[in-house]
């Protein structure tokens, strides 16, 4: 196990990150939490000649409540969202979900930045903001913009975020009355998912509405269902409708059609989850 | 008889001697080993399955930073990696054994193939220096999946002209086929049995390193058998005499068989070091291993059961094509023949059986023994048949078991394929298992968990399996080019402890504790008074290794005969002091006595006046307290036993939960329990891994799509429950202690008894087989299938 | 080459390291505290679990540089000169090991889950040890020993 040789950079502020990224470009990686980045570089599927480590800029950490908004810092660590109580009371589906992200030594120092910005397409923290309708926060030395989840997820592994861009903040719309459901098929606990659909709705007199459910593991992207989602509106919750939003390709882990029939599972299951947990 | 006032004799669970040092960090494995002068190796593989090398160019690898030097197949012009056993086809034919080279020779035959090795002042500069390496290789076809090499049309070895290394069968074809033309039912089943990949936790390492002055070599690696490997490495491949090659293994993180073998990289760092006369150290990256040590299982079989009106067994006929990989490993030959076809009777009375085994070549990893060894082939093809002919004639799983057992008076029993069952009482373990899982209740449960919307099913595996390898004359006619005997030497330091060396290496089987209470009951002393030493072919005289249950069968009984021997001689000597005459002194508690009377001398007495020989008997015996033996097995040894599992499947997703695994083994004496019990763990978890989680895949062109942690998923905590375990004791009746062997048992049993109760939980919708490892998919392919 | 400094089992210690050296290669090669073991390269093994600040750590996932004024503690600074600490004599009790490779990860582990839970269930270990794999114990026995050294270091 020995990493290709870098230079190895810790800036101190965004700023100096930003300006180190337009330095360095195409040359250079982002570390944040290190959890997927350090085995990509010790298998040397990367040989990136400038590392910045983005973990000694202080103000990319921690989680507050604004006006109409939960804001997390990029560098927020699994485990101190896990720990929240701010997140458990305006965004329960990440509580729901992070005991899914891999295990604990992992989540001790993995950051919901590094998740999102990595954007796998099994992975759980991305399909949920997805799902809660997050905003992301993309820096550079030419400034930062917002960017709607919907919009920044583009592809296996693509993302809206350019070369110069450090994603430094999320926002969650806070939407008290809101329900979660959570469900997702795995071969071990832990394990990146094999489908995997968390869910946001509100109930009223035992209807779904406003539903929204991203898939994650069963498409090149986290996905949002929104046919499946109408559907399940009016009471069709099997996931009946979901092949016109996920298309599942065959692959090690199963024939197309299997994938889509565990799809549905899960979008069942998070639907069922959500109309039986309250988000109180 | 366990040892009332210290409580670590025989049958005590005492606690180990070895932990200590592991829980404190202080074990001492290959990678934590650094020689004066070191330097470190990166070996540079082949990414092709199957390439032709045009030519290497290392010109710039040699002249980058902190290189020492670069060899490639060209200059490493040594002998071929050997196999242990010749195994000819039934026609005469002799088995096909192409070379087998340390570093390529021209061509390379699988992903991960050696073929330079680079050697630096670190390992950075090493692999650094390795990215510089060009090799020119003209790509060549893959056969990988096992029915296109059958079919020969793409040659892993050119000049052999077949991919089949040997046709081999044993049983009388005709005389079978009669029986099935006149059977009342025939239940026909194809099987296959996944591949697998072993998966120690401490990744395999070597370090090579040559006395100049000296003339000798010395490697230590990670290996179950240092003398095995000091023989294969120094006699077929590297051509140095034995007095001239040292070979340790130290702490060893786990085997599971993948460690007994002679690899390349053993021979690639020894020759290496002497080359450039500096110590060299290897340490296999996980990712290496996975392409590198020896895979396990991979048969491809079609069997036939031929039953009788009333559900007896009247004969079975079984066609397998076993992988071999790319080359034949060191045991790999021996693999699906003596250690798979010999054991298809099972626990049952079939009196006649023929098996054809096809060995093929591939262009994969090579295939070899892990935990079980063919045995695990034998019992997951007979308990799933015997499960299916069961569902087909309506028969109840336990009835049919019941009505085709071996009885317990049967004993010596003779199979049909070979082997002589010396004792076992298979009803015993049955009926014990039955309790221990509470099946009574199962139809409770059952009913339970439908309401939940899980399918529960009951599975069960009546199983045998040989081990304690094995009686030299007998694998010697087997085409065995060892003995398998296994030697001890006691020694008795003057002042009465006592230091045993056995060629028996320990990599998490607790023999430095086992062994120690053997010692320690027989000779009456405490247990902190006995060492245990092992792993260095420096220090203990000889040994065959770790294998096959075979190191209390056969090693343990090394120790028993050379202890019999220090008392044989402490008598006499305790004769002469005490004046008497050596038929006249017992032997009890650690002290020798007089018949009859007071006069008596403790062990440590006698011990002394052998090495400080002033009142001796001169004439008689030499001074000194020190014997060897080496201990040649009758028989092989027959544990068996009955596992039982219970499991939920979720019908929608597929998703397969063991809910309980009960397993009720007969391993004879047991030693101690509680080391007894924790190798049935583990090779009940390793059985649950095949059944339901692990699965080595290859794409069609021979890249393992299944090469990390990730992707080949092993059992992690969560996906066990706790295990209910027992034994039965049926001694074995040809050695001493009466012990059979315990380490391969749960890895041999557990995985029908899972796959049983998978089928068994989703029958009532049609299923009627489902293949391992039976992930989500494959169990919703399942249930769909049987639904259309 | 950078310097690094850290605390390791109380002692401060710095050394000289590439950029790219991880703090498994640190602990391992330039402290030479071999207790911490590799057993792969993508993080799922848990054979090199460490505390860094007092929380577990996987040292191969992890840049020495990144350890800069970190606390760290290995196996070999768990035990009291001789006595073991209650989770390492569960597990010595308990058969909780065989061959030993993954059993500091494990132990490093099973103590900080106790840490934070005096007196977990069985399912809390079993979720609990999900980051540590072992091949040889089947987890009956280490789920025994991480309740029972749970227990003890409570009391």
């Amino acid at each position: 196990m020995k990493f290709p040789a870098f230079k190895y950079l810790r800036p101190s502020s965004v700023a100096e990150a930003a300006a180190q990224l337009a330095e360095h470009g195409d040359d250079a990686r982002l570390l944040a939490g290190g959890q997927t980045l350090m085995p990509v570089l010790a298998m040397r599927l990367a040989e990136p000649e400038v590392l910045i480590d983005l973990g000694r800029i202080e103000n990319l950490r921690g989680i507050a409540l604004e006006d109409d908004a939960l804001r997390l810092g990029a560098m927020t660590r699994y485990v101190d969202l896990e720990r929240s109580a701010l997140v458990a009371e305006h965004a329960p589906l990440i509580t729901r979900a992070l005991p899914y992200v891999a295990h604990v030594a992992i989540r001790n120092r993995g950051t919901i930045g590094g998740s999102v910005a990595l954007a796998d397409p099994a992975a759980e923290m991305p399909a949920c903001m997805l799902a809660l309708g997050a905003e992301i926060e993309l820096t550079s030395t030419e400034g930062n913009r917002w960017i709607a989840a919907e919009d920044y997820f583009l592809g296996l592994y693509e993302t809206a975020r350019e070369d110069t861009e450090i994603l430094t903040a999320i926002r969650i719309p806070l939407a008290p009355e809101r329900r979660v459901g959570f469900y997702e098929v795995a071969r071990r606990h832990g394990d990146y998912a094999l489908a995997g659909a968390a869910a946001v709705g509100d109930v009223e007199d035992g209807r779904i509405q406003g539903l929204r459910v991203a898939m994650f593991g069963c498409d090149d992207l986290p996905v949002l269902a929104k046919t499946a989602a109408k559907a399940a509106e009016t009471g069709v919750l099997d996931g009946a409708w979901l092949e016109a939003d996920v298309s599942p390709t065959s692959n090690i882990n199963g024939e197309a059609h299997i994938r889509l029939a565990q799809a549905r599972v899960a979008f069942r299951r998070a639907v069922t989850d959500l109309l039986g947990v309250s988000n109180g | 008889m366990p040892d009332g006032a210290t409580n670590t004799g025989i049958g005590a669970s005492v606690k180990r001697v070895e932990d200590k040092r592991f829980l404190t960090g202080k074990g001492n494995y290959v990678d934590d080993i650094n020689r004066p002068g070191q330097t470190y190796a990166y070996i540079l593989r082949s990414p092709h399955a199957h390439a032709k090398i045009n030519s290497i160019d290392t010109s710039a690898a040699k002249s980058a930073s902190g290189v020492v030097a670069v060899f490639t197949g060209e200059d490493m012009q040594v002998g071929s990696i050997p196999c242990g056993w010749q195994v000819d086809s039934a026609d005469g034919t002799p088995m096909r054994e192409p070379g087998h080279p340390a570093l390529a020779q021209g061509k390379v035959r699988y992903v991960g193939d050696q073929v330079a090795i680079v050697i630096a002042d670190t390992l950075d500069q090493a692999k650094d220096a390795a990215e510089k390496i060009n090799v020119d290789y003209t790509p060549l076809k893959a056969v990988v999946d096992l029915r296109d090499a059958l079919a020969d049309t793409t040659l892993v070895h050119d000049e052999i002209e077949t991919n089949i290394s040997y046709d081999w069968a044993i049983g009388d074809k005709a005389e079978v086929d009669a029986v099935f033309d006149g059977a009342a039912h025939v239940t026909k089943m194809d099987i296959v049995n996944n591949r697998l990949i072993p998966n120690a936790m401490e990744p395999r390492a070597a370090i090579g390193d040559f006395d100049r002055a000296s003339g000798e070599y010395t490697l230590y690696t990670t290996t179950q058998n240092p003398h095995v490997i000091r023989l294969l490495m120094g006699a077929f491949v590297l051509s140095i005499p034995e007095h001239k090659l040292r070979v340790v293994a130290p702490d060893v993180g786990g085997g599971f068989g993948s460690k007994i073998f002679h690899y390349a990289e053993e021979a690639i760092t020894t020759w290496a070091a002497g080359q450039i006369a500096r110590p060299i150290k290897w340490t296999a990256e996980r990712s290496e291993s996975f392409i590198t040590d020896a895979h396990g299982r991979d048969h491809l079989s079609h069997a036939e059961l031929a039953l009788d009106a009333n559900g007896k067994f009247l004969g079975l006929r079984v066609e397998t094509a076993a992988n071999m990989g790319a080359y034949l490993s060191t045991f790999a030959s021996a693999v699906p023949t003596y250690l798979h076809a010999t054991l298809l009777a099972g626990v049952y009375t079939t009196p006649v059986i023929y098996c054809n085994i096809k060995a093929v070549f591939t262009n994969t990893v090579p295939v070899d023994a892990y935990r079980g060894a063919g045995r695990p082939e034998a019992s997951y093809l007979l308990e799933r048949l015997v499960d299916r002919a069961a569902r087909e004639t309506g028969l109840d799983q336990v009835d049919i078991r019941r009505r085709n057992f071996i009885p317990s008076d049967a004993f010596p029993y003779q199979t049909p394929v070979a082997l002589a069952y010396d004792s076992g009482d298979y009803e015993a373990t049955l009926s014990s298992a039955l309790k221990l899982a509470e099946v009574d209740g199962f139809a409770a449960r059952k009913a339970e968990a439908a309401g939940r919307g899980k399918k529960r099913g009951l599975g069960y595996s009546t199983y045998i399996e040989a081990c304690g390898v094995a009686p030299s004359a007998v694998a010697g006619a087997l085409g065995a080019r060892a003995g398998l005997y296994e030697s001890a030497e006691v020694r008795v330091h003057p002042t009465g402890s006592v230091t045993v060396f056995t060629g028996s290496h320990s990599h998490g089987q607790g023999h430095e504790t086992t062994f120690a209470q053997l010692v320690s009951d027989q000779l009456g002393i405490p247990i902190e008074n006995v060492d245990i030493s092992h792993g260095d072919t420096g220090k203990v005289q000889f040994g065959m290794g770790t294998y096959g249950s075979r190191s209390l069968a056969v090693g343990g009984e090394a120790i028993v005969k050379a202890t019999d021997k220090i008392i044989s001689k402490a008598k006499k000597i305790a004769a002469h002091v005490l004046e008497a005459s050596a038929e006249d002194i017992e032997f009890a508690g650690g002290n020798f006595t007089v018949a009859g009377t007071d006069r008596s001398m403790a062990f440590g007495e006698v011990a002394l006046t052998a090495y400080v020989p002033h009142n001796f008997p001169h004439e008689e015996l030499e001074p000194g307290l020190d014997e060897t033996a080496f201990y040649d097995p009758a028989n092989f040894t027959f544990p068996g036993g009955c596992h039982i599992c219970e499991v939920e499947v979720d019908p929608d997703t597929g998703t397969v939960e063991v809910v309980s695994f009960t397993a009720v083994d007969d391993v004879g004496r047991v030693i101690n329990p509680m080391i007894v019990e924790g190798q049935v763990h583990g090779g009940v978890a390793q059985g649950i891994g095949q059944a339901l989680l692990e699965g080595c895949s290859y794409d069609e062109d021979g890249q393992l799509l299944t090469g990390s942690f990730m992707d080949y998923a092993m059992p992690r905590a969560h996906n066990l429950p706790s295990f209910k375990v027992a034994t039965e004791e049926t001694l074995c009746a040809h050695n001493s202690l009466g012990v059979k062997g315990c380490g391969e048992v749960g890895a041999i049993g557990s995985p029908p008894a899972v796959i049983n109760a998978v089928v068994d939980a989703l029958a009532d919708m049609g299923v009627t087989d489902v293949a391992m490892p039976a992930t989500p998919q494959t169990v919703w392919r399942a249930i769909q299938t049987a639904k259309s | 080459m950078p310097t690094v400094s850290m605390t390791v089992n109380g002692k401060a210690v710095s050394g000289e390291v590439e950029s790219r050296t991880l703090l498994v290669q640190f602990i391992r090669e330039h402290l030479e505290l071999t207790g911490t073991h590799v057993g792969c390269d993508t993080s799922q093994c848990g054979a090199c679990v460490v505390h860094v600040n007092g929380e577990v750590a996987k040292s191969c996932t992890m840049l020495a540089v990144q350890a800069e004024g970190a606390n760290v503690t290995t196996i070999e600074g768990l035990a009291n000169g001789d006595d073991l600490h209650p989770m390492q004599e569960a597990f010595r009790n308990n058969h909780g090991l065989q061959c030993g490779f993954c059993t500091p990860g494990m132990v490093m582990t099973a103590v900080d889950l106790a840490n934070k839970n005096k007196n977990p269930s069985e399912q809390q270990i079993r979720e609990g040890l999900e980051g540590n794999i072992c091949r040889c114990t089947g987890y009956h026995n280490i789920v025994k020993s991480v309740a029972e050294g749970a227990r003890n270091m409570g009391g």
